[in-house]
């Protein structure tokens, strides 16, 4: 098992040039990333009275049935509010934490199933850039070596030079450029959009074909956000990699991403074409949201639908749809059924909401 | 009268080394009673510091020159002892991340009195009967005062700090990021309720952020500094509509909008070090419209309009000023 994985890996990035029309096999090619049915739970401490009085463990599910499936070349966003399972679904898919159930297929093969060691190899495969590049970059290391670190740790084959020349390569890629101007820098040398664009070439190292970005701009600057965001972009538009994005700004995601998925209490309530997603949207939720986007436009200024309170505990998910406590439009059967994900619009088949009066 | 009058507000940094880095450069702004005025600029422009001159709390490393009038007196003039009488009472603020620093170990409740004890505004069960009512003004129920900020969430607990800051029932409320921590859902909360509080009770109210948008949702006009000045200053929808200084633009084009289909473009370069003295103009770098003049003079705030200001030399050039504003790229 073991050995035929970093082959796999390695054979990756040509099928992955294919990935649009079938290639081999007869089947429908199996996309970069499918996630299916995920649920992730936390316990919760009972501290030292709970365990005494021997009260029940509780659980926190933190992702609780999630679906979704990503191409090469494609850029899905998972936007919602803190709390909603958007980062606990990137740490299953990255085995930062285990899921509970479902499974997360990447090139088809299942990696929930795997051993830590068996994950290995993969892990060169699926590569996460960090909100704060103030941290996700080790002070001491010169941006070279931060760059070079990854090859080290996963034993990529070659010497020095080989390496330099990769390491030279992210760079540009990543638009630290020249690259010599910075490759013997410090991370407290540069601004926080070159870091930024440090810890990208650092994950690109490993010629990754999954790149999950967790609020990848939030704790830069408005002026350098775009350049990271559209690096981002640019990556994906050469069609070897895919990006999943967590997000909490949907302007940000609207822009950039192909897809949305917004997620409310573990679970994804609407998804589909970005664009068909912000322009018409169909879940109640989704609508608040976007109407309390703030708009560029001081002109623009339609009254937002305020929801009231905060998302609810996750410990304490209220039965039939997780939202009516808080929806406007809430029905008496809302308190009852579960709805599913269902395809909302006649005219696009991608997009879907989870709402009984939709 | 114009409440406060902000005048050439100077602030220089001792830095170890032994030089200086003037932080604020100059700034200069006036705040009608009720109105709502934007600070607005990348971290590092100097809007934080320029706020917290106003308050008269600069840390010790820091020299102040300036004005700043409140109902025509000085309040700078004498130092500490003519800044104290004001603030909180006058001037009031909620520092970036005031939520997350609350006392612990003091009830919510105790800690809105406590500011209005030390300063005579109420005491004993009138303080306590006042802390209850602005909590209900800030939309907590009045019974929620004795409880602890960790019982609070996220977005109580800013309303918690905004009726701390409301506590000695001040003219002028400045508020540092009031929103970046803060989900979407709970900022459009936080920002109905101070652009409430400002109609209401009269509440003249400044917020400083990066984040433009908010500042086009709340605010009638807005001041952009860049490395230590004030830019550009006027009604925010000629700021969006016609800017005439190329950085307000292009920072307009730097923020994806949730409906716009144009290219979100990031502005090259950083901002320059201000512990060194600067030739020309500060954006001149990094403009996409710069011209000779740019890099040997420092172009000074002219009006260009009602109530509408801009450092830009290409609003010196006639033919500029009548084909720029309107095709800014941002229409």
């Amino acid at each position: 098992m073991s050995q035929d994985l970093p082959a796999q890996a390695a054979t990756a990035p040509p099928e992955g040039e294919g990935a649009g029309d079938a290639p081999d096999e007869p089947a429908k090619p199996s996309p970069l990333l499918e996630v299916r049915d995920l649920h992730t739970t936390y316990p919760i401490r009972r501290g030292m009275i709970g365990a005494i009085r021997r009260r029940p463990h509780q659980w926190v599910s933190a992702v609780d049935g999630v679906s979704f499936s990503l191409d090469r070349g494609e850029m899905v966003a998972l936007v919602g509010e803190s709390g909603c399972g958007k980062t606990s679904t990137a740490q299953t898919m990255l085995r930062m934490v285990d899921s509970k159930s479902g499974s997360i297929l990447v090139n088809g093969q299942d990696i929930t199933k795997l051993e830590h060691k068996e994950m290995r190899p993969l892990r060169k495969s699926i590569q996460m850039i960090y909100q704060d590049p103030y941290e996700s970059l080790d002070p001491r290391f010169r941006v070279g070596q931060a760059i070079e670190e990854p090859m080290l740790i996963h034993h990529v084959e070659g010497n020095d030079e080989k390496r330099h020349e990769i390491v030279v390569g992210a760079m540009v890629r990543a638009g630290l450029t020249p690259p010599e101007l910075y490759i013997d820098r410090y991370p407290h040398e540069l601004s926080g959009g070159q870091r930024q664009r440090a810890a990208i070439a650092a994950s690109l190292v490993l010629d990754p074909e999954l790149l999950v970005a967790d609020e990848p701009v939030s704790m830069l600057d408005v002026s350098v956000r775009a350049g990271i965001l559209t690096l981002l972009d640019g990556l994906r538009r050469t069609g070897k990699m895919g990006i999943v994005m967590i997000t909490h700004d949907l302007s940000t995601a609207a822009h950039f991403a192909d897809r949305i998925a917004v997620m409310y209490l573990g679970r994804i309530v609407e998804q589909g074409p970005a664009k068909q997603v912000v322009r018409n949207p169909q879940h109640p939720y989704t609508k608040a949201l976007l109407s309390v986007v703030p708009k560029r436009d001081p002109r623009d200024r339609s009254v937002p639908q305020i929801l009231q309170g905060e998302t609810p505990n996750p410990v304490n998910i209220p039965p039939g749809c997780r939202f009516h406590p808080r929806c406007p439009v809430a029905e008496a059967r809302c308190q009852t059924i579960d709805p599913q994900l269902h395809v909302v619009t006649s005219d696009e088949p991608e997009h879907e909401a989870a709402c009984i009066l939709v | 009268m114009t409440l406060l009058e902000v005048r050439d507000i100077n602030v220089w940094f001792d830095l170890p080394e032994g030089n200086q880095l003037h932080a604020v450069q100059g700034v200069s702004f006036d705040l009608d009673p009720g109105e709502r005025m934007g600070l607005v600029g990348e971290s590092g422009c100097g809007k934080t510091t320029t706020i917290l001159a106003v308050m008269g709390l600069l840390p010790a490393n820091a020299q102040l020159a300036g004005e700043v009038r409140l109902d025509g007196e000085n309040i700078l003039e004498g130092g500490e002892d003519t800044v104290r009488p004001h603030r909180w009472k006058d001037i009031s603020m909620i520092f970036q991340g005031a939520m997350n620093a609350l006392n612990p170990v003091k009830t919510v409740g105790t800690q809105i009195v406590e500011p209005m004890e030390l300063h005579g505004v109420a005491e004993g069960n009138a303080a306590k009967l006042a802390a209850g009512e602005l909590l209900e003004l800030v939309g907590i129920p009045a019974r929620a005062a004795a409880r602890y900020p960790h019982e609070f969430s996220g977005g109580m607990r800013q309303r918690a700090a905004i009726a701390m800051a409301l506590a000695c029932q001040p003219k002028i409320l400045l508020a540092d990021e009031p929103t970046t921590a803060l989900d979407v859902m709970v900022q459009a909360q936080i920002l109905e309720l101070l652009v409430g509080l400002a109609q209401d009770l009269g509440l003249a109210l400044i917020l400083v952020t990066h984040d433009l948008p908010v500042v086009a949702q709340v605010c009638e006009r807005a001041s952009v500094m860049y490395a230590g000045k004030i830019i550009e200053i006027g009604p925010m929808d000629e700021l969006f509509h016609n800017p005439r200084h190329p950085y307000t633009r292009l920072l307009f084009a730097a923020t994806p909008d949730l409906y716009g289909d144009e290219e979100v473009l990031s502005i090259p370069g950083t901002p320059p070090r201000l512990d060194r003295d600067i030739v020309g103009c500060p954006f001149q770098p990094r403009c996409d419209s710069a011209f000779d003049r740019c890099s040997v003079e420092l172009p000074e705030l002219k009006s260009v309009g009602v109530g509408h200001e801009a450092a830009c030399h290409l609003n010196d050039l006639v033919e500029a000023t009548a084909g720029r504003g309107g095709e800014g790229g941002l229409g």
